[in-house]
């Protein structure tokens, strides 16, 4: 289908696209990549009466070194993330969870700040953005503000973000030497999460010092598995202490049932995704 | 709004909606049907294109916003009338039956040889995961795919070598 008519503006400046999506009114929409939106717009599931575009403003783009962070432009796409050398030595999570978003062509135009926004619960960058306390810079009429990941994701495609702001960047604290993976499980290929499980794990001399692990898909917003993390920390890193770890993933847990799996298979998976994401984290 | 935009070598202004989504900006503005609409749910990568050097799926992009872009089409491979090694490829090794799939798995195939120019079956099947045939069951695709990227090996012979040289300009590399 052919979306509803829309203005469309394409502001160069964060400070301009911030202050024409307050003038638009609450009815306009940002747009980034589009990978999300431009579906939904299809649909005609939203019909904005204004689109600003973020694709021209180049202070989004690109990835910088912060010290103790890295720092990743809201419009940097899973593409350039993917290829991005400090995000593969200091967020390997990350990278790990963007090797498994759709296909080529979307990661070419999805951005990681819009995925973020976007805020669907079974999105994959979700989870691994809250296990590595990440840290959004949103920008409105009023300024700059900080939100933490746990702060930011409030339910199914929705933040903390107020209507006239955006998502500039995201501060995501470095995790070196932390071995990582992300164990994604879903029906067939470019196809979305029915649970996946996002780890970081640092070790020295064998014994588990600490632990990361979120869990996507398991409510209607990305959950830390704590109860896993605590048992994990002075562990050894062995598969039997992982699986022991592991056996609480679900632990406080009420995803959603569908067609795709229903609560107690969640639960099941998640208890499954977790041991297969730290065993192959910790290299066991 | 007005908008310019480089298709296939040849550079285009024309006034288009905000919502003309790009695959219909080609396809009915500019005439260039070879970029097919599969879906509507952005899933079957039928309509894929390179957008400055990269592919995209040309139905989940708006027209505005290749305003200023370089966007090659199937329609732009063939030279001097001599279809390019990767169209050599798919048909040759039959990869497609009814085609409605070809310009998106041969567009898409362009910019995994770009990446990886010697791509094992794995490597083929995962580049191409963004692109659904309802068809051929893949394997003759596979297949056609790592004959392109022989056929596009430096060394592989003049008149392949040529063309590779043109097709990686036209990709842009990584
Ligand atoms: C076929 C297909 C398969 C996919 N598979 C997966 C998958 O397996 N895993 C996965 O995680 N994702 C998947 N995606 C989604 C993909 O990751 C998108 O890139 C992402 O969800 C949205 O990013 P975008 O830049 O395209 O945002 P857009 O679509 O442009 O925007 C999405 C929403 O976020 C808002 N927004 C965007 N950027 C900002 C900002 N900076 N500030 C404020 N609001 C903003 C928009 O207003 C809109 O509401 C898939 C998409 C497709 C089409
Ligand atoms: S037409 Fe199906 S992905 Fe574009
Ligand atoms: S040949 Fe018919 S869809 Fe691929």
């Amino acid at each position: 289908m052919i979306p509803t008519a829309f203005d469309y503006l394409a502001p160069s400046t964060v400070d301009d696209a911030v202050r024409v999506l307050a003038d638009a009114g609450e009815d306009a929409k940002v747009i980034a990549g589009g990978q999300s939106l431009v579906p939904v717009l299809r649909m005609r599931l939203a019909a904005p009466t204004t689109l600003v575009d973020l694709g021209r403003i180049a202070e989004l783009r690109g990835i910088r070194d912060d010290g103790d962070a890295l720092v990743i432009g809201a419009m940097t796409t899973h593409h350039d993330v993917r290829r991005d050398p400090l995000v593969a030595t200091h967020t390997a999570l990350l990278r790990a969870a963007t090797d498994t978003v759709a296909d080529p062509q979307v990661r070419h135009r999805g951005t990681f700040g819009g995925a973020l926004a976007h805020a669907d619960p079974a999105g994959d960058l979700l989870a691994p953005a809250l296990a590595l306390e990440a840290e959004m810079v949103v920008c409105g009429m009023d300024g700059r503000r900080a939100v933490a990941a746990r702060d930011f994701f409030v339910d199914y495609f929705t933040t903390a973000l107020r209507p006239d702001e955006i998502l500039v960047e995201v501060r995501v604290p470095k995790h070196t030497g932390w071995g990582a993976h992300y164990e994604k499980f879903s029906r067939v290929a470019q196809a979305w999460s029915i649970v996946a499980v996002a780890a970081a794990v640092q070790a020295e001399d064998g014994v588990i010092t600490q632990a990361r692990v979120g869990l996507t898909n398991m409510s209607s917003v990305p959950v830390r598995a704590h109860a896993v993390e605590d048992a994990l920390v002075g562990r050894p890193a062995t598969v039997e202490s992982i699986r022991a770890a592991a056996e609480l993933a679900a632990e406080g847990t009420r995803p959603a049932g569908d067609g795709n799996a229903d609560v107690a298979y969640r639960q099941h998976l998640a208890r499954v995704l977790t041991t297969r994401a730290l065993v192959t984290a910790v290299g066991a | 709004m007005r908008i310019t935009v480089t298709v296939d070598g040849t550079t285009y202004t024309d006034e288009v909606e905000p919502r003309q989504l790009l695959v219909y900006y080609l396809r009915e503005t500019l005439g260039k049907t070879g970029t097919v609409v599969g879906c509507d749910t952005s899933n079957c990568g039928a309509c894929t294109i390179h957008l400055d050097g990269h592919s995209v799926k040309s139905c989940s992009v708006l027209a505005v916003q290749a305003d200023g872009a370089e966007v090659t089409t199937i329609e732009g491979l063939a030279r001097d009338g001599e279809l390019h090694p990767v169209q050599r490829a798919f048909h040759d090794n039959h990869a497609l039956q009814c085609g409605f799939c070809t310009p998106g798995m041969i567009m898409q195939t362009l910019d995994l040889l770009a990446d990886d120019p010697d791509p094992d079956e794995h490597a083929v099947r995962h580049g191409l995961e963004g692109n659904l045939c309802r068809c051929t069951g893949y394997q003759n695709i596979v297949r056609a795919v790592r004959d392109a990227a022989d056929r596009m090996r430096p060394g592989a012979g003049p008149a392949a070598e040529r063309l590779a040289d043109d097709s990686r300009q036209m990709v842009g590399g990584e």
